[in-house]
């Protein structure tokens, strides 16, 4: 074999290589997309039953109860428009709170989200831009929630 | 006045700036020496009037100056001092500044030790960085001030974002930074080649200790920020695939194959168009990341609030830098001729796969990084990729890249006679999966996960051959140069680093739990007794402390403290998470809701060898420190400041 051929023989096989490990990802890649639906859109029966998804919204004021003797919680995620209940059992994270921006990942059954996690942003004054972007009207006036 | 004379010297800054740009690029271009000898002073007046900002900003924090945008919005009478001057950089304006500040010190270092270099040479690399310069510093001053005032001036701050009052964070973003930021020298080396059509192995030679440098700091930065987020922020998770600890992630694998690509440019003089691409991608990968942290286009735990403008200046800056450099690159690259061919068995062969496999799990981050932001910007709807999809097609090429890097480190140049080192690399690799084995049945009582006896292997298989050429020295009583020892130690340390994430996936327990004061519970071995809980009083915060006594087999083990605060100016919550280290595992308690009735919900945690993957991580960085004091950089470096004296080098140009 000439140094040429040895060569474009280590090229094609780390072509290979690399289609092989693409070929996987985009494999990995059909069962991880997360499609994000706002409680409008599952309302309106268009989220997925069984199959993992994100929802967000803002949290009704007193819509959070515990149940007790367990670490469930629930609570109504709006966006103004629709409620969706959401079920989730765990700590909630620190900056989770009523009245705030917050997206749940897990799957609806039986008209319930049941949520495997819960992320609340950071920032106060941050709110994710897919719950920015989903709420239907401006948030009525305090108090009337 | 201080914040009018802060943005007056950013000004100066940039102006200076543009005369290193201009007399650097066009003096090398025309061969004019008196050019070129404007841009040492130039780069030594950006450096004094930059760090005059920045001082002046660090004082307006010290000094309370509420009348200061950036400053009320970031600081309080109450915060401490530490975090005063932390806060400089807390947010968006001020890590520009920070960004500008360390770009202003490398090209300062750049400038200072390339006194051997070719004069025309190190005025294009310093033109380069004195180009990126203007582009930052005209960025921060049309955009993003941290000097706009406030009128009225503020009462008092609207404080430092509690999870940001951590000695952890108060230095990760400025060992990231260092590291992004040291890209663009790498960067400019490589386009300053192109520019004179000189890539050979003294090039190489220079730039690889400045290209292993920024590797050093952002594996360090990126060490600190994982660390960070596991006692701070993830509850005891240590890396989430969240999008800004991609754009970090994937210039540091550009990073790592650039020296390693650099080392084949210079010690064969092959993989020239290669590396110099590697240059171009590393820097951009960094320039893309700061603009998906700063303009707010994606959905992250470090972003801040997005405003168009700053996106729309980034991105024209990162078209400027990407398409420039790559029709360049375009011009340049097909007069690259390497001088030699190598076997299939060499460690050319070898650092080609290494190289392949890195940009090829660099690659598969970005497509999942950027999918959600394509997605939407087509309206095909809202996604997010989970993180499954990273760490899948991490894996994918990471096991066989760790595999490979046992053997690689031992084949040589050209034609590698692995026949020799067989016997004994089987025996290290039998002896390392019997380590696995017994650790994981051993240690654990199980065999885990699929993987989790594979990853252990490779973990001890390259420890132990990492070791192999220094042992033999010793043995031997020879001296290694600093270069094989550095490299001994980073992939010793790559060793320690797979050991730590094999163990604390495979066998980490979590539970979360409601316990009353005098109630107990227990996971993993480890009874967990929490005994009740009180108010604490810090200097900025309130906060119910919990105490949990945990014991093993009869004996107490360690007795925790973790708080549930509320900052007083901002009110959020933020739980402190205590953690009880051995060298073995973590046990980490962190305080949840308050249930009633004396109740409260915890989060219990056993997390075996998670220390290593920190450790992994500072032994890896260790061992590129070692590699940049060999001799060599040093000793030929003199040697060959005769022949390159001003005169001849100027012409050679």
């Amino acid at each position: 074999m000439t140094p040429r051929r040895k060569r474009l023989l280590a090229v094609s096989a780390i072509l290979l290589g690399v289609a092989a490990a693409t070929a996987v990802a985009l494999k990995a890649f059909d069962n991880n997309l997360l499609y994000f639906y706002d409680p409008s859109q599952i309302a309106a029966g268009q989220a997925p039953v069984g199959k993992t998804f994100r929802v967000g919204g803002l949290v009704t004021k007193g819509s959070l109860q515990r149940t007790p003797g367990s670490l469930e919680v629930r609570f109504v995620v709006t966006d103004y428009a629709h409620n969706v209940t959401v079920s989730y059992t765990g700590l909630l994270p620190d900056l989770f709170r009523e009245g705030q921006g917050v997206i749940a990942h897990g799957q609806l059954r039986d008209g319930v989200f049941i949520a495997d996690e819960v992320l609340a942003k950071h920032d106060e004054k941050y709110m994710p831009p897919e719950v920015a972007k989903s709420l239907k009207h401006a948030p009525p006036p305090e108090g009337r929630t | 006045m201080i914040p009018e004379l802060g943005t007056f010297a950013l000004i100066l800054a940039m102006l200076l700036a543009a005369a290193q740009a201009f007399f650097g690029l066009a003096g090398a271009h025309r061969n004019r020496l008196s050019w070129m000898q404007v841009v040492t002073p130039a780069v030594t007046g950006v450096w004094v009037f930059v760090a005059l900002a920045f001082g002046l900003l660090t004082w307006s924090f010290i000094n309370h100056d509420f009348s200061v945008n950036y400053v009320a919005t970031n600081s309080n009478s109450a915060l401490p001092l530490m975090y005063r001057i932390a806060a400089v950089w807390g947010a968006h304006e001020g890590s520009l500044l920070l960004w500008i500040m360390i770009l202003a010190t490398w090209t300062l270092l750049v400038a200072a030790l390339s006194g051997s270099l070719p004069v025309a040479f190190r005025a294009r690399v310093l033109g380069v960085l004195g180009l990126i310069g203007v582009g930052f510093t005209s960025f921060t001053l049309l955009t993003s001030s941290p000097f706009t005032r406030l009128m009225p001036a503020a009462m008092d701050g609207a404080d430092l974002n509690p999870l940001l009052q951590d000695p952890a964070l108060a230095i990760h973003p400025p060992m990231l930074y260092i590291g992004y930021v040291g890209t663009s020298v790498a960067f400019a080396f490589a386009v300053a080649a192109m520019l004179s059509g000189r890539l050979d192995a003294p090039w190489a030679r220079w730039t690889r200790p400045w290209t292993v440098a920024a590797w050093m700091c952002l594996t360090c930065g990126i060490a600190l920020g994982s660390w960070w987020a596991y006692y701070v922020l993830g509850w005891g998770g240590w890396w989430f695939w969240d999008p800004v600890e991609n754009a970090s992630f994937m210039p540091w694998l550009t990073t790592t194959a650039l020296i390693h690509s650099l080392a084949v440019t210079e010690k064969r003089g092959m993989f020239k168009s290669w590396t110099l691409l590697l240059a171009i991608f590393a820097f951009s990968l960094s320039l893309l990341g700061t603009f998906l942290v700063r303009s707010g286009v994606l959905v992250s735990v470090h972003a801040f609030a997005s405003d168009p403008s700053r996106g729309l200046f980034i991105l024209a800056l990162l078209l400027f830098f990407i398409v420039g450099s790559l029709t360049l690159y375009a011009i340049r690259a097909p007069t690259l001729k390497s001088e030699g061919g190598f076997e299939l068995v060499s460690r050319e062969s070898f650092l080609l796969l290494n190289n392949a496999l890195l940009i090829a799990a660099a690659g598969l981050i970005l497509v999942g990084e950027l999918w959600p932001l394509l997605m939407d910007t087509f309206d095909l709807g809202k996604i997010s990729v989970g993180p499954p999809y990273f760490n899948m097609v991490f894996l994918v090429p990471a096991l066989p890249l760790v595999a490979l890097l046992g053997v690689g480190m031992h084949a040589g140049w050209k034609r590698a006679m692995l026949q020799s080192r067989r016997r004994q690399l089987l025996t290290l690799a039998g002896a390392a999966l019997a380590l696995a084995l017994l650790v994981a049945l051993g240690g654990y009582g199980s065999i885990g996960m699929p993987l989790t006896v594979v990853g252990l292997t490779a973990g001890f298989f390259v420890m132990a051959s990492a070791l192999i050429e220094p042992v033999e020295a010793w043995r031997r009583g020879q001296k290694l140069p600093r270069a094989a020892i550095g490299m001994a130690i980073a992939h010793f340390g790559v060793g320690v680093f797979v050991i730590g994430v094999t163990g604390v996936v495979s066998y980490k327990v979590e539970k979360d739990v409601s316990l009353a004061p005098g109630e107990s519970t227990s996971i993993a071995g480890y009874n967990f007794k929490y005994l009740g809980t009180q108010p604490v009083v810090g200097p900025n915060y309130e906060a119910v402390e919990a105490r949990v006594v945990i014991s093993r087999g009869g004996s107490v083990v360690s007795d925790l403290a973790t708080q549930k605060r509320v900052y007083r100016v901002q009110r959020n919550p933020m739980t402190h998470a205590g953690i009880a280290v051995a060298w073995n595992r973590d046990l980490f308690v962190a305080l949840g809701d308050d249930l009633g009735g004396g109740k409260w919900s915890m989060r219990l945690q056993y997390k075996p060898l998670v220390r290593y993957i920190w450790l992994g991580a500072v032994v890896m960085a260790l061992g590129g420190l070692v590699a940049i004091l060999d001799k060599r950089y040093r000793v030929r470096r003199t040697a060959e400041v005769p022949a390159l004296a001003p005169g001849a080098a100027g012409k050679r140009a």
